[in-house]
């Protein structure tokens, strides 16, 4: 039986009625047409679907859209606050080359933004522990590393 | 759409969710993080009639401090007991061990209730909760009772809680001030669940000799398992490197018997069974004597 949700996703109210079957992950990208949130497991090994919820970062594929009924939801697209600019973040994986074919990406920034709230100078170890929840099958994560540490000082050198 | 269809039910009470569970029996399934459930549904390899999601049960989060034990609801996160100056304080070895489950990601909505529940040979929660003595409180609709956590895990995946019983709570002693205690695990990759590891609690007697000592294994079995030869041939030793090497290798030879598969075969498992005991044995046996913090 369809239930009808309404969940903000990057500052903007959607309302739908679902199948309480429907992963949030398939609701953002087929119900709102939000595909920057990508999918490639679908079983929370791979990272790639990592979005916000209620400012934590969740796996997308592991919660039913009926879940975030009334939740306030943040994906890759909300980065850049709906300015033209890019995240500080965005701006040193771009830098750096943190990515390659990029499928990876959306997942690991999304991971990054409360990382970098509450840990402003991170250690490589940390850098590498959080990012441990996320597969990368292109880089070799080396520059992903290097990515977050410039990323880190651009969020701190940012004017509030 | 990867899941089959369920009915889905959002009580927010204990009562409307133990009177669910009662009308759907082995049919209802209930939700806590989901990170152990949904993958299992996504393959269609769970597909129950009817899903009860506890997220919405307040009474169910809850961290506190009783008559020296630390009482954790079923909905706890994962994350929010990491994170606890409360349980660094009163059970640091659970403290110390929540960062090797799984990611930050997961752990942000995995909980306490539904790993304990969830019975993986190769979680480290379950092991834990022996390790530490640890109590389960379960009801149905009908009763009420407490687990010793010891006679809740029966075999794979599997607790001695019937369909329509659920965990609501978990009572783990503090640990006095003189007992020492240490984890350690192998695993092939950060997050990922161990191929062995190993959980340690001892206490010193008058004197520096061991007065108790409780070694538990994960990975090694269908369920967590207490090396009890290893732990008769310690108790009343002094903990040396000597008594802790001999224990270590009783309990790698006659206190398991590990079956293997792709990530592991038996001998491997049983090599390591050895090692994490003796760092653990070790390392639980300075702090008790207050050499390690
Ligand atoms: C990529 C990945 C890596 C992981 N790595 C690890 C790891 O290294 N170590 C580890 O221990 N775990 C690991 N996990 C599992 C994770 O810790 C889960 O959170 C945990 O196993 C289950 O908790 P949950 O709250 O998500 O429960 P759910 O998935 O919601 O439920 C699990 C089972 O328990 C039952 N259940 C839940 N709550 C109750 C209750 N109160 N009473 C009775 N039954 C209940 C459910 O019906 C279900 O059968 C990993 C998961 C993923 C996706
Ligand atoms: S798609 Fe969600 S973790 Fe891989
Ligand atoms: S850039 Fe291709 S998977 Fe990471």
């Amino acid at each position: 039986m369809e239930q009808t949700i309404s969940v903000s996703v990057n500052g903007r109210q959607y309302e739908r009625s679902v199948e309480p079957r429907l992963l949030l992950s398939d609701f953002l990208r087929h119900e709102i047409g939000l595909s920057g949130t990508h999918v490639g497991c679908e079983h929370g090994v791979c990272g790639a679907c990592t979005v916000l919820m209620d400012s934590a970062a969740v796996r997308s594929c592991l919660l039913f859209a009926v879940q975030a009924n009334g939740r306030d939801v943040t994906t890759v697209e909300g980065l850049d606050g709906g300015h033209e600019e890019l995240h500080p973040i965005q701006h040193g994986f771009w830098e750096k080359h943190g990515l390659q074919c990029g499928f990876c990406t959306p997942g690991i920034l999304m991971t990054l933004v409360p990382f970098l709230e509450e840990n402003p100078d991170p250690t490589e170890d940390e850098i590498r522990e959080v990012l441990s929840g996320n597969i990368c099958r292109c880089t070799g994560y080396q520059k992903i590393v290097e990515a977050v540490q410039l990323s880190a000082r651009l969020i701190k050198e940012k004017p509030a | 759409m990867k899941p089959a269809a369920f009915e889905y039910h959002a009580p927010r009470t204990v009562e409307e969710t133990l009177a669910l569970l009662w009308n759907y029996g082995e049919d209802g399934k209930l939700l806590a993080g989901g990170q152990s459930l949904v993958p299992t549904m996504n393959f269609r390899l769970t597909q129950p009639t009817a899903l009860i999601d506890l997220n919405g049960i307040d009474e169910l989060f809850f961290l506190r401090e009783e008559d020296d034990e630390l009482r954790c609801g079923a909905m706890t996160r994962q994350r929010a007991v990491e994170r606890s100056d409360l349980v660094k304080r009163i059970v640091p070895l659970l403290h110390e061990t929540m960062p090797h489950i799984a990611h930050t990601q997961i752990r942000n909505r995995g909980t306490i209730g539904g790993s304990l529940a969830h019975a993986d040979p190769t979680a480290e929660l379950p092991a834990l909760a022996i390790a530490l003595d640890a109590s389960m409180y379960v009801r149905s609709f009908t009763d009420a009772r407490w687990i010793a956590a010891r006679d809740y895990y029966v075999g794979l995946f599997t607790t001695s809680m019937e369909p329509e019983e659920m965990l609501l709570e978990v009572a783990i002693p503090g640990l006095p001030a003189g007992s020492g205690w240490a984890f350690e695990e192998v695993a092939r990759q950060k997050g990922n669940y161990a191929m062995c590891g190993a959980a340690a609690v001892v206490d010193l007697a008058e004197g520096g000799s061991i007065g108790h000592v409780s070694l538990v294994f994960l990975g090694v079995g269908e369920a967590p398992v207490e090396a009890e030869r290893a732990a008769t041939l310690l108790v009343g030793e002094k903990p040396t490197a000597a008594a802790i090497r001999a224990a270590s290798d009783a309990a790698a030879k006659l206190d398991i018997d590990p079956v293997g598969d792709i990530h592991a075969g038996p001998a491997f498992r049983r090599h390591l069974a050895g090692v994490l005991a003796e760092r653990v044995l070790t390392k639980a046996c300075a702090r008790a004597a207050g050499y390690e913090g």
